[in-house]
């Protein structure tokens, strides 16, 4: 069998009940056993993947064992606490909304990004609103550089090109909003003597989408292993609401909607998907070009992207290194 | 000047920002991403430097392998930029990068 014509969508097709049984078994293994945890704390935003940790969870230790965390801030789409009260109420587990804003205000958070932001553009006021993009770089052979997209109060929106200091100082202050959650997340752990279960998938896992000590901590991180056309899967199968499994994934960080894929993927996720898999398991990049509609040098540009993407959020991944093995720890 | 001119100098900026001293080694062709050099956030640093440095300006459509992933064609890049003779390779771009957004 040749992997041309192995190559498609299908690939990445699980026995949702079967892996789903294995997840459960799993966690309740972490939790209880490993970690001699009561229970799951769980920061839901609305989003697809937090979603099913929430329902893997509450089906693993049981629903009345589970905390989930509503944590809006200011710059949040109010469909993210909508949603997230949405999935509270299926499960009909315990939950709590805890507004980060004053936490971030705190922190000035916001004060710090748009001093950053102004340095790019002088006339940013609190008014206005933003994200950060990078280009599509499976259409041209070009490097991603991020830029800055801003929307005036006339509505009127203008695009820059990042400085390094811009850019590294409103990411420095926006990153404040996943830690900010995390402590909260923790605060309940401590509280309730649960585990904080994260919820990242296969594509972010492995390409450092995440924020250190902030989204990226977590005790167990059920979903790490799959990827994201198999969480949406698993969310059919355990019955997360149709409107949460139809929602754009976003990062819900900006006060412009933002995508994913517009911020850190460069492509749609279900092509970064299969290229992915295809990475994973020596597919080359002509049999895989084929199954994402892709030529094989923009295949291979994407391959190596994501060689590329791993070695440099290595550091995200790093535990504290010891410069020393202490005994007995 | 010269590309050649231009390779040591470029290496440098590299070493300092990059590699800080390390035993890594790396040659004059080797790609910086390949490599795992530079990331999206280097390529950036990369890009203020060339035009804080060189008072030029790199154009979306001259952020390519081609012009900025190694050494040599940093440097090169930087020469044709700053001779004017013949302008830094530029690709077909499909995406848009129109301004306002």
């Amino acid at each position: 069998m040749t992997a041309a014509c192995a190559v498609s969508p299908e690939v990445l097709r699980i026995d949702p009940a079967r892996e789903a049984e294995r997840i459960l078994a799993g966690i309740r293994d972490v939790v209880f056993g490993r970690l001699k945890r009561k229970g799951a704390v769980i920061g839901i935003s609305g989003g697809i993947d937090s979603s099913v940790v929430a329902f893997l969870c509450a089906r693993a230790v049981g629903k009345e064992r589970i905390m989930l965390l509503l944590m809006p801030e200011a710059d949040s789409s109010p469909d993210s606490l909508r949603l997230g009260r949405m999935i509270a109420q299926s499960l009909d587990a315990p939950s709590t909304v805890e507004d980060i804003s004053p936490i971030l205000r705190g922190a000035r958070c916001y004060e710090r990004r748009d001093e950053a932001i102004r340095q790019v553009v002088s006339e940013y006021t609190e008014n206005y609103r933003c994200k950060i993009v990078l280009p599509n770089m499976v259409e041209a052979d070009r490097y991603a550089i991020f830029k800055l997209v801003v929307q005036a109060p006339n509505g009127v929106k203008t695009q820059v090109r990042l400085t390094p200091a811009a850019y590294l100082g409103i990411v420095a202050a926006t990153n404040f909003k996943q830690r900010a959650r995390k402590m909260l997340e923790y605060h309940y752990a401590d509280l309730l003597q649960y585990a904080v279960a994260g919820t990242p998938n296969r594509l972010e896992y492995d390409q450092g989408f995440f924020v250190k000590l902030g989204d990226g901590a977590a005790d167990l991180k059920p979903i790490a292993h799959l990827y994201k056309s198999q969480v949406y899967q698993l969310a059919e199968y355990l019955g997360v609401p149709e409107e949460i499994q139809r929602r754009p994934s976003t990062t819900d960080t900006y006060s412009l909607e933002q995508s994913q894929e517009e911020f850190y993927f460069s492509m749609p996720l279900a092509t970064m998907d299969l290229c992915l898999y295809g990475k994973n398991h020596g597919i080359a990049a002509a049999d895989m070009a084929p199954a994402v509609g892709l030529n094989e040098e923009q295949v291979s540009r994407v391959y190596t992207m994501i060689e590329s993407r791993r070695k440099a959020t290595h550091y995200l991944h790093a535990s504290p290194v010891l410069v020393e093995e202490v005994e007995g720890v | 000047m010269q590309t050649e001119s231009f390779v040591p100098l470029i290496r440098g900026f590299v070493t300092e920002n990059y590699v800080f001293g390390q035993e890594l080694t790396f040659t004059d062709s080797d790609s910086f991403l390949e490599s795992g050099i530079i990331d999206s956030t280097g390529v950036l640093q990369l890009v203020s430097y060339l035009e804080e440095t060189y008072g030029i300006t790199v154009e979306d459509d001259e952020l390519t392998p081609e012009n900025l992933d190694s050494v040599n064609s940093v440097a090169a890049y930087l020469s044709r930029k700053l001779n004017g003779s013949g302008e830094a390779v530029l690709h077909n771009i499909t995406g848009s990068t129109a301004r306002p957004a």
